[in-house]
């Protein structure tokens, strides 16, 4: 059933932001920083973790899973350290993505020309 | 009717049903990459991994296969397919990346790949963490 709910829901953001662009003038650029805040704030009013137990992969795969992750990194970092893990919380929670985002791209440029050359 | 209501009538109509196809190709994709996420994540369980690495390792398997796919040129072709069905998840962060990354190449890699790499992900990045901060100093004092 995992695999369902997470089909299901996030299928359903792709939608929503789907029906953003094609109604909207947003652009995917506001659409990857809306996700992302969208996901930090959720979290923060305490809607995000239901609806990850719900959806698994569904919550956390999309961008707002990674807004979730900021926020949640954050909350511990200050519950353990005070007031100095609103600095290190949430680029710790998320290093393993960026990091990844970063070297992959890096090796990648490497590796590959671009099809418009 | 006249001519010009009916071709009014009509682009209305087709804006309608590109808007409901291009959100089904959308939700179709946009899910199917969420399963392969959990099944990423169940796969790094079943290895041993806590919840939490599990989830993050998943993450760090897709971006891998976005930023090979946009290397190897496919996921320009699968993006034009799905539209916002690769670009919410974790994928459209990935390639965003990737795709600036290869190419800027012919700037150099300094003033060219490793400065425009950031040209997408950096405003996400931006937002990100400083609504964290935010989160964190309004935590600390009132919660």
């Amino acid at each position: 059933m995992t695999y369902v709910y997470s089909f299901l829901v996030g299928g359903l953001l792709c939608v929503f932001a789907q029906i953003l662009i094609d109604k909207t003038k947003i652009t995917p650029a506001y659409i990857l920083v809306g996700y992302v805040c969208a996901g930090v704030v959720l979290s923060a009013v305490g809607l995000y973790e239901p609806f990850k137990e719900f959806a698994a992969a569904g919550a956390t795969v999309p961008l707002t899973g990674f807004g979730n992750l900021l926020a949640t990194g954050v909350r511990e970092a200050v519950a353990e350290k005070g007031l100095f893990g609103a600095l290190t919380g949430g680029l710790t929670a998320t290093a393993a993505g960026i990091t990844a985002t970063i070297c992959f791209a890096f090796l990648f440029s490497i590796l590959f020309k671009s099809k418009q050359n | 009717m006249n001519k010009k209501d009916y071709l009014d009538y009509v682009s209305e109509r087709s804006k309608k049903s590109r808007c409901l196809l291009n959100s089904i190709k959308a939700f179709f994709v946009g899910g199917l990459i969420c399963a392969l996420g959990q099944a990423f994540s169940d796969l790094y369980s079943h290895l041993g991994a806590e919840k939490s690495v599990a989830s993050a390792l998943a993450s760090v398997s897709l971006i891998f296969l976005a930023g090979l796919l946009t290397g190897i040129g496919w996921f320009d072709v699968l993006a034009k397919f799905a539209g916002a069905g690769t670009l919410v998840p974790i994928t459209g962060f990935a390639n965003a990346v990737s795709s600036i990354a290869i190419e800027s190449r012919s700037e150099g890699y300094v003033t060219g790949v490793c400065a425009d790499m950031f040209k997408i992900a950096g405003p996400v990045i931006v937002f990100g963490t400083s609504l964290s901060v935010i989160y964190g100093i309004i935590y600390y004092f009132c919660i």
